[in-house]
């Protein structure tokens, strides 16, 4: 296979730049009437696979410009013959009726019955012997992203006819990215032929196949080549090994982030009013579901609803906190665990309203293109970029909270009733109205929260239950009326969590950190960051 | 209640049947069960109030709820421990059951093998994990029905009481031991058959299951359970030790200043519950025939509380009104409009909390004094009332 | 090793357990020693060097502005707070920051709450009964029985608080008074070698502070008694020896005339002029 791959790209390079060049300039010709182009397919429909394979290669040596369209439509399986013998490119193949066109001249043919057409056939190692081709077209394209891909594809693909043109080729080529893949592939060449050099070229890369090559050589006959490519393959493994750590703590801050968002309006309402709002889950249902609906209203642009959503989000949980408060809490006053209860049946309505008024199924919220995809920093690491805004959003909620506590009338009123709610009263502060407030805020941020889910995870009717343990958990690790307690609590348990994974099992991490935590507890009941003082000796 | 203290001077666990709400209680229970068994056994299945083995069954499955009932409302009602967590115990001795019955299947089971219950034998296990031994004697199987909740209440109360960790703490840990439990206990590894949990029930003591006179006997047994379940907590919380859990409740350092170990009692306490609801589970399950992780699930676990709170907290009795009660609504609900069935309970759990504080046994007892205030005031208009009770 | 502790520890505590012998060794005078005990809750230093000595069957009141540290005092001679540095001893013998709560309690101190703290949910006699010197593990207290002997001495105590006729009544009608004298009421029936009663007398009408006066006057002798009081009247009325507490040390000790007219109180504790003019 090897060898058609380093034939068609020589040829190509025999024929230089100058070919691309000109096929470019050509690109409106009449085609028409071309023999010579139509034979090069009538090759191809050969009954044998080795004589479909040498086709392949005639096509690349010729300087067609639609080579590359032809092998890709192959590779793909659109590129049939027609009852009346003409070349066609199925543009959609869902369908009953195709729409086609034509294999030589591009123009739109209309549909045609799927049982009028043939499909040319290929096997897996004609497949290979296609990317490649591709991969070596693809070097000379204008296109950036297409050089990039296929300078990857020829990662330890290059052979001895291949291995001169291609430091020509590194030394033409601007982009850094694709004159480092094309160094690497030559180096992996030169380290199959014995050269030290090679190996020092493959050190810092993390590529696979870079360490298969590698570790190739290192059981090759050649010791000297064999301890260089060992040493290489020990520092890489060092580097893996540390972006792998770099992925589960991203991972870890991830979880953990959500974890914070969902338990940091718990941390409002449990620690200033006492209140254990077992509806906080739901609260955060409302939010994603809130979302959701916003999409609906605003279809084709999933990102501008979205941005819509985090107001709207929090303005219909802090609403429906409202009415909790007022409805039910207020008649509940030092009584925490009736509030638990109260609440729980609360949740309970709630769920059960969604799963009536809107469906019991999960509903697909959409994630903008600008949040969808992920940072590529290396071959071994990417991070989605969703997480990594749920993270920063995490990270901005937690920031205007404390700033609401620390530098508004709101928040001092907020402290000073939690500390001593008969003294700020006789000073003057209305507490119902703190309460109500305090109430709305934590609700508002469980909406937040759950806009941010909606990026994440399902959005039904169970998403706040898969939650409220989890929340409960950090607040009461983190100590309660501590917000600072929280941040750190919820990322180090996301972090645990995900370092316990690749060896415990989802389940079985979750259940030792839940075990974790209940112990922790009887260390220190008051969390990680208690209470101090005479207000705690109570 | 303080007059059965000075005279309290029998033995501590015949005390309840010299109370007169004890002895009404009992009155009842005995009445239900011999009603319901003679109206199973004498009147012919055509005649309307015939009651059916569906019927038997399912006041059975509501017996062992209220057994569950009263031992949550031992622990929350006279120790003031909001355990969210019971449902743990429930199962635990519903699994030490299941796994006996799941024993005596014995070779008739679908891929019949001889020792091996049927999970076992399609998840490719070649013996039975250690914690099965034992599971088909019987005596064993009824002994760990007691002990294993037992001994987790045992371990989880020792730690969490030594530390001191009370009141919403306390609710929060019951609740995510119960969720870790659930989690566990869905792994097909822990060898109590995941997701799908024990069940293909066939015979209990070489009764058949499925037949109607074995069914009338568990009924029957899970109602001797009850009255006697009844008696040991009322017989506790009448003794002086119910007192100091009184105590214990209300203000907690005070009871340690006294010189009480009060960790000790509320492990006591705490521990006596949760064997009382691992036998609630064990006669649960053959009544059932399934036991599976779901019976851990959190909300199960919330909803026996509000079974204890619509009944009426601090009172025994109200526990089994409260379970009774709720449950009957669920099958009513669940039967005719299942959807409706959330909402229902959900407002029972705001109405219950918010308007009926005391539960249904609170209510009563408020008609009861009024009626008597009303008819005392009536025969003596210058005493008021403290001055005639004192 | 703390657990064989705890083992000797519950082991000794059992010859307690019969009232009458308490084993407290007063045979080298005091029966609570306090010395060089500091606390800090924070940083702040509640209580700070503080040396304090209180002799057996002694009638002891303690004053001092807020803050000054007297709760904190009392919460460190009963195992709820424990001083980061100093040591405490009971008699000779006890080493009271190895002991916890109930221990202490057992071992014969007795206090009584700022804020009255009694069993609401209980009956005045069930309150007394509860603090009854007894046998307090579990299986005892669960099958024990009422005699004949246990129901006098309640009568007994009944009496001297006054609070006979209100025996069947729960706790929590008392009014605020009749509380707090079940509350010292409770304390006698745990027959205490010490008895540690924080502001017996807030909220008392005139007459109700009077017989509190008489029924503490009345123990001293036979119990230690330590009274932490903002009431200088109170304190003048029933105090032999008062020790003045400021910014968590001692400032200054005698009788009542002694320390009033001692510059340094008078300095810090300007108002207590004025408290006792009111």
């Amino acid at each position: 296979m090897r060898r058609f791959l380093s034939l068609g790209l020589l040829c190509l390079l025999l024929l230089g730049i100058t070919v691309t060049a000109q096929a470019q300039t050509d690109s409106t010709a009449d085609t028409t009437d071309d023999p010579a182009a139509l034979e090069l397919l009538e090759a191809l429909d050969a009954s044998s696979y080795p004589a479909k394979s040498a086709a392949i290669v005639a096509i690349l040596q010729s300087d067609d410009k639609r080579a590359r369209d032809w092998l890709q439509s192959l590779l793909d399986g659109r590129l049939q013959r027609a009852d009346d013998g003409r070349f066609v490119v199925v543009l959609d193949n869902s369908g009953r009726e195709w729409p086609v066109a034509d294999a030589l001249t591009g123009d739109p043919l209309g549909e045609m019955s799927r049982r009028d057409l043939d499909r040319i056939g290929i096997n897996n190692a004609l497949r290979n012997q296609l990317r490649s081709a591709i991969a070596v077209v693809d070097l000379y394209s204008p296109d950036v992203e297409r050089r990039r891909t296929s300078a990857t594809r020829l990662l330890g693909e290059v052979d001895d006819e291949l291995a001169e043109p291609l430091s020509e080729l590194i030394a033409e080529e601007e982009d850094a990215q694709v004159q480092r893949r094309l160094t690497q592939a030559l180096a992996i060449y030169q380290v199959e032929n014995g050269q030290l050099e090679g190996v020092e070229t493959l050190r810092g890369s993390l590529h696979p196949r870079v360490r298969v090559a590698l570790s190739r050589a290192a059981n090759g006959d050649d010791p000297i080549i064999a301890d260089a490519a060992n040493e290489a393959l020990v520092s890489i493994e060092q580097n893996l090994k540390i972006n792998r750590g770099l992925e589960t703590l991203y991972f870890g801050l991830s979880l953990g982030s959500v974890l914070v968002l969902a338990a940091i309006g718990l941390a409002i309402t449990f620690g200033v009013m006492g209140v254990i709002n077992m509806a906080h889950g739901e609260l955060m249902m409302l939010g994603a579901y809130t979302t959701w609906a916003m999409q609906q209203l605003l279809p084709g642009q999933p990102g501008l609803a979205l941005l819509l959503s985090i107001p709207a989000g929090f303005m219909v949980a802090a609403l429906a906190g409202i009415a909790i408060e007022r409805g039910v809490i207020q008649f509940l006053k030092g009584r925490p665990l009736e509030t638990l209860l109260a609440t729980f049946g609360i949740s309970l309505i709630l769920q059960q309203l969604v799963r009536t008024g809107i469906s019991p199924l999960n509903r697909t919220v959409i994630t903008p293109e600008w949040m969808s995809g992920s940072l590529v920093v290396n071959d071994a690491l990417s991070l989605t970029l969703n997480r990594m805004y749920v993270l920063g959003f995490a990270l901005v909620v937690f920031a205007s909270l404390m700033l609401i506590m620390r530098r508004t009338r709101l928040g001092l009123e907020v402290r000073a009733v939690t500390q001593n709610r008969a003294m700020a009263r006789s000073m003057g502060i209305r507490a119902t109205r703190v309460d109500i407030m305090t109430f709305a805020l934590g609700s508002g941020v469980a909406g937040l929260a759950g806009v941010a889910l909606s990026q994440l995870t399902n959005v039904g009717p169970n998403l706040g239950q898969n939650y409220i343990i989890d929340s409960f958990m950090v607040v009461v690790f983190g100590g309660v009326g501590n917000l600072w307690g929280t941040l750190v609590a919820g990322l180090s348990l996301g972090v645990i969590n995900q370092v316990l994974e690749p060896w415990a099992g989802a389940v079985l991490a979750k259940i030792i950190v839940l075990v974790f935590i209940i112990l922790f507890i009887q260390k220190r009941p008051r969390g990680l960051f208690p209470q101090k003082g005479r207000a705690a000796e109570g | 209640m303080s007059l059965t203290t000075e005279s309290s001077t029998n033995f501590w666990l015949t005390r309840p049947f010299s109370e007169r709400s004890t002895q009404i209680f009992l009155g009842v229970l005995l009445a239900a069960l011999a009603l319901v068994t003679i109206l199973h056994v004498a009147v012919p299945p055509d005649n309307p109030l015939h009651v059916g083995a569906y019927t038997v069954n399912l006041f059975g499955k509501y017996l062992s709820y209220a057994l569950l009932a009263v031992a949550v409302d031992l622990v929350w009602g006279y120790l003031g421990i909001l355990s969210l967590g019971h449902g743990a115990f429930f199962a635990i001795g519903g699994y030490a059951m299941g796994m006996y019955l799941m024993r005596q299947i014995g070779e008739r089971g679908t891929y019949g093998h001889p020792v091996l219950p049927d999970f076992m034998v399609f998840l490719n296990w070649d013996s039975l994990p250690w914690y099965w031994l034992g599971f088909d004697m019987a005596w064993f199987a009824f002994a760990m029905v007691l002990i294993a909740p037992g001994l987790l209440a045992l371990v989880f109360g020792f730690l969490a009481f030594r530390s001191r960790v009370t009141g919403v703490y306390l609710s929060i840990i019951t609740q995510a031991l119960t969720f870790a439990l659930m989690l566990a206990f869905f792994r097909n590894e822990m060898g109590f058959g995941g997701n799908n949990g024990l069940t293909d029930f066939r015979e209990l003591l070489g009764y058949n299951l499925r037949s109607n006179d074995t069914r009338l006997g568990l009924f029957l047994a899970t109602g001797v359970a009850l009255g006697l379940g009844y008696i040991l907590c009322r017989a506790i919380v009448t003794s002086k030790l119910g007192r100091v859990s009184i105590a214990t409740r209300d203000a907690e350092a005070r009871t340690r200043f006294l010189g009480y170990r009060v960790e000790r009692f509320q492990l006591f306490v705490f521990v006596v519950s949760a064997m009382l609801a691992g036998l609630a589970g064990a006669l649960y399950v053959p009544q059932v025939g399934i036991i599976n992780p779901s019976e851990f699930s959190p909300i199960f676990s919330i909803e026996i509380v509000l079974w204890v709170a619509l009944g009426g907290r601090a009172t025994l009795y109200g526990a089994v009104i409260g379970a009774i009660l709720v449950n009957y609504a669920k099958t009513v609900f669940t039967g005719v409009m299942p959807d409706a069935w959330l909402f229902a309970l959900g407002a029972m759990f705001v109405l219950v909390t918010v308007f009926l504080p005391k539960g249904v046994a609170g209510l009563f007892r408020h008609l009861k004094r009024k009626q008597r205030a009303t008819s005392t005031l009536a025969d003596k208009p210058n005493n008021t009332p403290e001055e005639v009770s004192a | 090793m703390s657990f064989l502790q705890s083992l000797s520890q519950r082991d000794r505590v059992f010859d307690f357990m019969a009232p009458q012998a308490s084993p407290v060794d007063v045979r080298h005078g005091p029966i609570l020693y306090l010395e060089d005990v500091t606390v800090s809750f924070d940083g702040f230093k509640a209580i700070n060097n503080l040396n304090l000595t209180i002799d057996d069957g002694e009638l002891r009141c303690i004053i001092g502005p807020n803050g000054a540290g007297k709760t904190t005092m009392m919460g460190i001679i009963t195992g709820k707070t424990r001083p980061n540095s100093g040591s405490v001893w009971f008699g000779s013998r006890h080493n009271l920051l190895q002991m916890n709560e109930p221990e202490i309690a057992s071992l014969g101190i007795g206090r009584k709450f700022q804020k009255p703290t009694v069993f609401e949910a209980l009956s005045v006699f069930e309150n007394l009964e509860l603090a009854m010197a007894a046998d307090k593990r579990i299986f005892p207290t669960l099958t024990a029985r009422m005699t004949g002997e246990i129901k006098d001495r309640i009568d007994e105590v009944l009496e001297t608080i006054g609070l006979a006729a209100l025996r069947h009544q729960l706790a929590g009608i008392l009014s605020h008074g009749q509380k707090q004298w079940l509350e010292i009421g409770m304390l006698l029936m745990q027959r205490p070698r010490l008895l540690l009663v924080d502001e017996p007398v807030a909220g008392m009408t005139e007459q109700e502070m009077e017989r509190t006066a008489e029924l503490l006057t009345g123990l001293a002798g036979k119990q230690s008694v330590v009274v932490v009081e903002h009431d200088m009247g109170f304190v003048r009325s029933i105090a032999r020896q008062v020790t003045v507490l400021h910014q968590g040390s001692v400032l200054a000790e005698g009788t009542m005339d002694q320390v009033a007219s001692d510059p340094k109180v008078v300095e810090v504790y300007l108002g207590a002029d004025d408290e006792e003019a009111a």
